[in-house]
């Protein structure tokens, strides 16, 4: 059996990333006199940083691959105007536009793909080239002006909460379910793994390190349950998170797919050899990233009521901060889902918590850059030590 | 000893886990070439980092005195300082900066930090006459072959006014003639009082040039043979290495051949970058059933260019030929293609192009045939955990544990994860491309053992060898390659290596059969 202490040192980036995590809402719990947690707050924080985890997903599987993408947050804009001009300008309804932008997404990221993919030429050039002309775009769609509002059912895409089915009175009771059927899950998910891996003769961690673990992850998912139930209620936008979240964690350390762009990652050469397309492949993780970048400007232009010529302004760096911050290699080849949606976690306590203490942008942007910094030399650190 | 050059007392290093070095004693006379061998994982590399500073005084036990002074180098700079030079196996030369650029590199002949390349180039024209390369100091690294790369190196370390040179298997991916060059030029030198460590596998060459071999086991020294004095046999020197004799180098095989599986005919390939170059020209080859073919040459014969070709086109442009699979024409024009068509290749250079080094090895193994672990896209990590497990144990692969990462493997064991990788693609041709390289004694019998295990379940094996004793040794039948053709076949038991050098060499074409 693993002791604690090596079983630390083996998962020393995700337990530190979770560490992290935690130290700094508590530090920002104290500093802002209990507002960080409250359930608005909470509420808020997860709108907020909706669209970068989004992104992270999209984000990371390109790391990994090997390459980055920066236009991401031109394409949030792109993809916003687009949908504010056909729903406000030309009314559409705004179901056919949420599938037309996806659609679109998924061009603007195949034209890229295929630049980088099949045309060869490096991602930092092309998503820079992107990163001008979808922007360019925007504004002329908008004419430099912002378009608005939108019908109550696009908004509901990311302000709207679920419906509560039973009559809590103020409490939502349909949420502290969803937590109280996640948990279950959740220790179901890891007493299967334990099982499978003690089958096959595998260490697995102490007992009792595996009830603490499970203990502290019910607490946590409870507790913001409660919290969110006290409120409204489960943003829509939230259980969007989760399915995205889930299938993107699954897909990355469950499937062919996913193992492939990690081989492809880690050495492109010998990941051809094995038999994998790696042109393809590398072609359908930028279509991938132009589908989750538009889904992410349709969320952005929900929750503004508006398409703005700036949105999505920088975004594309809090996203790629949030994969580094999580662990991913800038070389490609190692990084986890989990980790990048900690990371963006991180930088959004960051933002909101220091917004409410009032700490300037200037500063705001100061602060993030040294996590990152941080961030990495813990990577580099690690490995020098192991190595 | 008054000519005694270097002496190391009593070296011990310890890695995590691992004595690397054990009490290790080692001296150097001088103006003497020392030859320094064992199995991978002996020591070798190791004590040679502890030597010239790499792994700096304080990190190991013992003392060094080199020149009779005793030494304690911080880093690499002071050891070249005193004359103390290493040549790694993988050059270190920047592939986009001239021969002169390079070697000067650190060392710049500048004065207030401008360099005066006058006297660069000079000098540089001056030091490659002394290694026999007639190259302008202009020409650019990226532009010359590995041979000329590594007499760059040793014109680099001769630059440094190097006492003592260590080369660390300087000959591995040189071709027999530049390997030869190589040896004269260390022998040029012990004329002129330089000594030379050389770490080698190729036991031939240790005993052409050496004076002196220092044999190392499993981090300790078993013994220091004098050549001058005795007559030291290959088979003396295999016995200290893996501390019994090998009567065998190779494993006995009965062979039981059937009919031809798979054939190539009229196979032309044009270089990828210049079109108009052919890199191979109307080959025609035939594998049996349970057949080992030999594929000999020189390198740059195009060997491995034909293998790639015909493996799904990976390599080459303006690909034409027809490939047939037990009479029937096969469609190989993609890689993946080729692997469902049963054909696999195990590449030359494993850190490259045959693994993923940041990953598992059970990642590695899986990664050519994921569908055979999958329901629906979905991988089956206990039956993944289950079959590359199995694969450890029926190939002795050495890791911790099969998620340990690839890449803190030993070469050997490394080359096992890639056999491993395509045996679980269950070919039926297998291509193995320098299967033995860089990997030591014992590890060689294991794989020449794995090859004579596949044939007997009536796989064909196409292998590609620079080293003769190897492909006589484990072939049926053997093809000579010689620019891009293939100019003559035999069968194993007719071949000598004078027989297939005179095809190799031979200039004018001679078909038999």
């Amino acid at each position: 059996m693993k002791t604690l202490s090596t079983l630390f040192k083996n998962n020393v980036r995700e337990y530190g990333m979770l560490i992290a995590l935690v130290a700094v809402m508590v530090f920002f719990q104290v500093q802002t006199n209990g507002v960080l947690m409250k359930p608005v707050n909470l509420t808020n924080l997860v709108l907020q940083n909706s669209y970068v985890i989004t992104m992270a997903l999209g984000m990371l599987l390109i790391i990994v691959s090997g390459w980055i993408d920066l236009s991401v947050g031109s394409v949030v804009a792109v993809v916003g105007a687009l949908a504010g001009v056909l729903i406000v300008r030309y009314d559409v309804n705004w179901v056919v536009v949420v599938a037309i932008s996806l659609l679109v997404g998924a061009a603007i990221g195949a034209f890229q793909g295929y630049w980088v993919a099949y045309l060869k030429i490096p991602s930092f050039i092309v998503t820079l080239a992107g990163f001008l002309m979808f922007r360019g775009l925007t504004i002329a769609l908008l004419r430099g002006e912002s378009v608005g509002p939108f019908p109550r059912g696009f908004q509901n895409i990311s302000s709207g909460f679920i419906p509560d089915f039973f009559n809590g009175d103020g409490f939502h009771i349909t949420t502290m379910l969803i937590g109280v059927i996640l948990s279950v899950l959740l220790i179901w998910l890891d007493m299967r793994t334990r099982k499978n891996q003690q089958k096959y003769g595998f260490e697995v961690t102490p007992f009792y390190f595996f009830v603490a673990k499970n203990t502290g992850l019910t607490a946590a998912v409870m507790i913001f349950s409660y919290l969110m139930a006290s409120y409204k209620g489960l943003p829509n936008v939230l259980i969007l998170l989760f399915v995205l979240i889930a299938a993107y964690a699954f897909m990355t350390s469950q499937t062919v797919i996913g193992r492939r762009i990690y081989a492809m990652g880690g050495n492109v050469k010998a990941a051809m050899l094995s038999g994998v397309n790696t042109t393809r492949l590398l072609f359908y993780t930028f279509v991938n990233m132009g589908v989750l970048a538009a889904l992410a400007g349709l969320i952005v232009a929900a929750r503004l009521n508006s398409s703005t010529p700036n949105a999505g302004d920088g975004m594309e760096l809090d996203v790629i901060a949030a994969c580094f911050i999580g662990g991913a290699s800038p070389t490609g080849g190692v990084g986890k889902v989990i980790g990048a949606v900690v990371g963006a976690f991180l930088i959004g306590v960051l933002n909101n918590g220091m917004s409410i203490m009032g700490v300037g942008i200037d500063w705001q942007k100061v602060v993030k850059g040294i996590v990152l910094l941080l961030a990495v030399l813990f990577d580099v650190y690690n490995k020098n030590k192991s190595n | 000893m008054s000519d005694v050059i270097l002496e190391m007392r009593n070296i011990t290093k310890l890695f995590p886990g691992v004595k690397a070095l054990d009490n290790v004693s080692f001296s150097v006379r001088q103006g003497e070439i020392h030859a320094l061998v064992g199995e991978n994982g002996a020591g070798k590399s190791t004590l040679m980092n502890v030597l010239s500073g790499i792994y700096p005084y304080g990190t190991y036990h013992g003392e060094i005195y080199f020149q009779g002074k005793e030494c304690r180098f911080r880093d690499i700079t002071e050891s070249e300082k005193v004359g103390l030079v290493i040549i790694h196996q993988e050059l270190a030369l920047i592939p986009f900066l001239s021969v002169a650029e390079n070697l000067f590199l650190g060392n710049e002949r500048a004065k207030n930090g401008v360099i005066n390349w006058n006297e660069s180039i000079s000098k540089t024209a001056e030091l490659l006459n002394r290694v026999g390369l007639n190259e302008s100091p202009n020409t650019l690294i990226t532009n010359m072959g590995v041979g000329k790369q590594q007499l760059v190196e040793i014109a680099k370390a001769l630059a440094k006014e190097v006492k003592l040179l260590i080369l660390d298997e300087p000959t591995a991916s040189l071709n027999e003639t530049d390997s030869e060059k190589l040896l004269e030029l260390l022998l040029q030198f012990k004329e002129h009082g330089i000594s030379s460590i050389l770490i080698s596998h190729k036991l031939s060459e240790v005993n052409k040039v050496a004076d002196s071999i220092t044999i190392l086991r499993d981090g300790a020294t078993i013994e220091t043979l004098d050549c001058r004095k005795d007559n030291i046999t290959e088979d003396r020197i295999i016995r200290g290495m893996v501390g019994r004799d090998m009567t065998h180098r190779f494993p006995p095989r009965d062979s039981n051949i059937g009919e031809v599986i798979f054939e190539v005919r009229d196979w032309n390939v044009y270089h990828p970058l210049h079109e108009d170059r052919k890199v191979s020209t109307n080959v025609n080859i035939s594998i049996r059933k349970g057949e080992v073919v030999g594929l000999a040459g020189l390198m740059g014969a195009g060997r491995t260019e034909l293998a790639m070709s015909i493996f799904g086109r990976a390599y080459g442009t303006r690909i034409s030929g027809k490939a047939y699979k037990h009479g029937k024409e096969i469609d190989i024009s993609t890689i993946d293609k080729a692997i469902s068509n049963g054909i696999a290749y195990a590449t030359e250079d494993r850190k490259a192009y045959g693994l993923v080094l940041i990953q598992q090895v059970k990642n590695n193994i899986t990664l050519a045939n994921l569908e055979e672990i999958s329901t629906r896209q979905v991988i089956n990590e206990p039956q993944e955990m289950r079959v590359t497990s199995e694969y450890r144990d029926k190939l002795n692969i050495k890791c911790s544990s099969i998620q340990q990462l690839a890449l803190n493997l030993s070469g050997g064991n490394q080359q096992k994860v890639v056999l491993s990788k395509w045996l679980f693609a269950s070919p039926e041709i297998l291509i193995l491309d320098e299967p033995t390289r860089g990997i030591d004694v014992g590890a060689k019998y294991e794989i020449y053992t794995i090859i004579n295990r596949l044939v007997s379940e009536g796989k064909g094996v196409v292998l590609i060898s620079s080293e003769l004793p190897e492909i006589l040794g484990v072939c049926d039948r053997v093809y000579v390659m010689r620019d891009g053709k293939i100019v003559g076949e035999m069968p194993a038991n007719e071949a000598s290596q004078e027989k297939v050098m005179k095809y190799i060499m031979t200039q004018q074409e001679v078909v038999e059969q």
